[in-house]
């Protein structure tokens, strides 16, 4: 070492990205009792694809491949994007998905570190604008669906697309809750009419809402662990959870509990995982504060004014393209700059 | 009574080994064979030498004189023959050689005729010229003059002195160790400072990872005439820093290029205390100090070490040199810098010699890029965004850096320690900071140059038009014989003269450069440090292109 600091404390990135992997364990768990193990092979596909691309990239790059393959920012980043598609995507859409998101998104903006957007949601979003009809194939709750696919006929359907002799599409998957409220509204009937569907649960969506206070708990254990400060998740819940109320008591008929927007979709996975992504967000902490309420904001006007089903993925690219300007104008007051200038 | 106390943004907790060396008392270091006394141990201008080779000294002689206003004076630290005056190697993050004295002592040990001085019935100014003399410089690592420190200014008057005995840096404890020895000693300091500022208040700073020492001086504080406040502050590195020690203190903030008394706050290192003790109640001058050897040694321990002896000969004290020593860091595991030579002699900055070994501070691993996690921006004491200085030092974009407050960074080295990317980011600021120091003074010295050019077109161009009007003059002369000299030349030449220098002054306050304007000493001896190291650094790579 050249000089000091000649210690240093036992961090690394590494680390970092394993914990966060760690903290999507609980809610991967439950996400497979309640809908079934199709989400293991989407997780695979992503993250075998993931490595296999990032290794090709780092070596293009001429870097050594294996602190940079071993830092685990890919695994994360094939993860959050795996747990943004519905496991009964085709493997192409995953792999194209993971394409975008390593290569186009995190590679060609120059690598870990250097990346102005979440890479998952790029991989998300060219998905969602290409491929609409495969996006919404979500599986059904395993209380709700007609019938169950084992890991194998996962693997076989996700693979090949045929389902086993006697099965249909319809038995196994169903729209989301984001997409029944959507689609039922569109209908002209009202919030209480929608939310008695089975899909519906007692805040968020049969099953779903489960995985989301899974996702949750994974998100406060990241706050415990200082791998995330709270500014931007809770931003993101309050920005939220704030204009969905205010729709809300303007319309309860049209616009549905923002407690339920909480609950359900990509809300506490994008609060906890996606927005506190470091490289691409903001990082002094009024920063993260503006960041994370405009996230939360946007995540709500999408999903209820706009065209695609959940907002997280756009709200996020979008707040992203904001950091720059956020973070040169709430730099903190450094030390000695705090006292008042003394009047003339 | 419990004091309030206030947080500074940030701070680490690495791991103390503070016990390693707390076990056995002060020692005291037996005479060396040599001495090897740096003339350039404060901040500020080097002492002048005023002894010569072959002359004989007293314990206590000064041998170095005060020369300038930043400067203190030099002694000799036992009886002895000057055998040389001559550059040596010297403690320094370059491995640069300075001008140092070699003493070689006679064993007897002899002092120089002393005496404690009075100081209640002294003129300030005088008090302070003596101490000067005596070679008072803060012991916590900065060693600015004391004397300097010890004018209360305009206002007569320093409400809050503040004793630091905060020690966080790990593996350094020659302040706790002094603490618990010598309390009453350095409470004597203390009131020597208090009388001097007319202080209102006395605070002693200690961490809390340091009980005996908070006791000792607790106890030596009922028995002072005057109130000492004992203060324990909580363990968290760099809060034993001056300004976070403020702020902790009194929650008030040491501006921004200013200095604590603007704020009516003084702060001494308790060792400082202990030696105006020693200088000014026995007439003894700056010729030791306490010293931690530590690290990768048989038996760690404190020592009082004289001011010029040779590093091997004090880690030699600690026992045998272990086979995996990669080398000697001079401070503390976080602010310290590796010496180059094991023949550096102790100096006034020497608090603590660390020796290293691969396995007590393993190499970092290699950096990987900056993910932006923004964990140097909590742990920066500074309140700054060392990511984003980062970007703009990686970048060479000088300016950036600047504008976010560049020159506020302390280099504590905590934005390196929680780094998971093993950034050496203090190095980045390191070299910045160098950077924009080296651009200022070309650019002074080329706005010198400019100014000095068009003052000599402006000469020449009046000679001329002063040969002309002379010409002119003597042709006029010829003509008109009754024609008396005329006053208006000289007024034109006066007046054409004055015009240019204030064109001059003009150009050069428009251009003048921020950041070597106005500078503390201890800056501008930091920015000639560099200024050499960049040299050394030059010559070596002319060497090697030479080669």
């Amino acid at each position: 070492m050249l000089s000091s600091p000649y210690i240093a404390e036992k961090t690394s990135v590494s680390i970092i990205m394993l914990k966060v992997l760690a903290a999507l364990v609980p809610g991967i768990v439950v996400y497979v009792l309640l809908f079934g193990p199709a989400i293991l092979i989407t997780l695979t596909i992503a993250s075998v694809t993931a490595l296999l691309l990032e290794t090709i990239a780092v070596r293009l790059r001429g870097w050594p491949a294996k602190p940079f393959l071993m830092d685990g920012s890919a695994m994360v980043t094939a993860w959050l994007l795996a747990l943004s598609l519905p496991p009964i995507a085709p493997w192409w859409l995953i792999v194209v998905g993971t394409f975008f998101a390593i290569v186009v998104a995190k590679h060609l903006y120059g690598g870990l570190g250097n990346n102005l957007f979440n890479p998952a949601m790029v991989g998300y979003a060219v998905l969602i604008i290409s491929f609409p009809v495969q996006m919404t194939q979500w599986s059904a709750p395993l209380s709700l669906a007609g019938a169950h696919l084992s890991l194998l006929d996962a693997a076989h359907y996700i693979f090949t697309g045929i389902l086993p002799d006697g099965l249909t599409l319809d038995a196994i998957s169903s729209a989301t809750p984001l997409d029944t409220l959507r689609t039922q509204l569109q209908l002209e009937h009202t919030v209480r009419e929608i939310t008695h569907l089975p899909i519906f649960g007692s805040i968020g969506g049969t099953g779903s809402e489960a995985v989301v206070l899974m996702f949750l708990l994974g998100g406060l254990y990241l706050w415990l662990a200082r791998i995330i400060t709270w500014h931007i998740p809770l931003a993101f819940m309050a920005g939220l959870w704030i204009t969905g109320g205010l729709f809300h008591i303007s319309d309860p008929d049209r616009y549905i509990s923002p407690w339920f927007h909480l609950a359900t979709g990509g809300a506490m996975l994008g609060a906890f995982f996606i927005a506190t992504d470091p490289v691409s967000g903001a990082t002094t902490p009024r920063g993260k504060l503006i960041f994370g309420a405009g996230i939360g904001m946007l995540t709500y006007l999408i999903r209820t004014l706009g065209g695609y089903p959940d907002g997280v993925a756009f709200a996020v690219l979008l707040m992203n393209i904001t950091v720059p300007l956020i973070d040169a104008y709430t730099q903190p007051k450094v030390y000695g700059h705090k006292q008042k200038e003394p009047a003339e | 009574m419990t004091r309030q106390l206030y947080e500074f943004n940030g701070g680490v907790h690495p791991e103390q080994h503070k016990h390693a060396s707390t076990s056995r008392p002060i020692g005291i270091a037996p005479l060396p064979r040599l001495l090897i006394v740096p003339l350039r141990q404060h901040i500020g201008q080097p002492a002048k030498p005023i002894v010569a080779v072959g002359e004989q000294v007293l314990k206590g002689q000064m041998i170095g004189h005060a020369d300038g206003y930043v400067s203190v004076a030099v002694h000799a630290p036992t009886s002895g023959t000057v055998t040389e005056i001559a550059s040596h190697v010297v403690a320094h993050p370059s491995g640069l050689s300075d001008l140092c004295i070699t003493i070689t002592p006679d064993g007897a040990d002899r002092w120089i005729e002393h005496n404690a001085l009075d100081y209640r019935n002294m003129d300030p100014s005088h008090l302070r010229n003596l101490l000067r003399e005596l070679g008072i410089a803060g012991l916590g690592g900065a060693v600015f003059p004391s004397f300097i420190k010890l004018n209360p200014g305009t206002t007569q008057k320093v409400p809050t002195l503040i004793l630091n005995g905060g020690e966080c840096e790990p593996w350094i404890t020659c302040d706790d160790m002094l603490m618990r020895e010598r309390a009453a000693e350095i409470l004597a300091g203390a009131a020597i400072m208090r009388h001097m500022l007319d202080s209102d208040e006395v605070l002693v700073g200690i961490e809390d990872n340091k009980p005996e020492a908070i006791a000792a001086m607790q106890a030596a504080a009922s028995q002072c005439d005057f109130a000492v406040e004992v203060v324990a502050v909580p363990t968290l590195y760099p809060g034993g820093g001056a300004k976070q020690l403020i702020k902790t203190l009194t929650d008030k903030e040491v501006p921004s290029g200013g200095r604590s008394t603007d704020i009516g706050v003084a702060t001494f290192n308790i060792g400082t205390a202990y030696s105006l003790h020693r200088a000014v109640n026995h007439g003894e001058p700056l010729i030791s100090r306490i010293v931690t050897v530590t690290g990768n040694v048989h038996r760690p321990q404190n020592f009082e070490v004289l001011i010029g002896t040779p590093l091997t000969e004090l880690v030699r004290l600690t026992g045998a040199t272990r086979d995996d020593t990669s080398g000697y860091v001079m401070g503390g595991p976080m602010m310290g810098f590796d010496l180059t030579s094991t023949d550096v002699p102790m100096v006034k900055a020497t608090n603590c010699i660390l020796v290293k070994s691969p396995a007590l501070f393993p190499p970092a691993p290699p950096a990987m890029p900056c993910i932006r996690c923004g964990r140097c921006a909590q742990a920066c004491p500074a309140d700054l965004q060392p990511q984003e200085l980062y970007w703009f030092a990686r970048a060479k974009n000088f300016g950036k850096t600047q504008e976010y407050n560049l020159f506020d960074c302390i280099e504590c080295g905590c934005c390196s320690y929680v780094c998971p990317s093993h950034i050496p980011l203090v190095q980045y600021y390191r070299y910045a900071k160098s950077e924009i120091w080296a651009k200022e003074k070309d650019k002074k010295a080329a706005d010198l140059a400019r100014d000095r050019h068009e003052f000599r077109q402006h000469r020449i161009e009046r000679e001329q038009q002063e040969r002309a009007a002379k010409l002119a003059l003597k042709a006029s002369a010829k003509l008109a014989e009754a024609t008396a000299d005329s006053p208006d030349a000289a007024d034109e030449k006066k007046a054409a003269i004055q015009a240019a220098i204030a064109r001059a002054k003009e150009k050069k306050a428009d251009a003048a450069p921020r950041n070597v304007e106005n500078l503390p000493p201890e800056k501008l001896q930091e920015i000639a440090d560099i200024e050499a190291r960049r040299a050394k650094i030059r010559a070596m790579a002319q060497d090697s292109v030479e080669k």
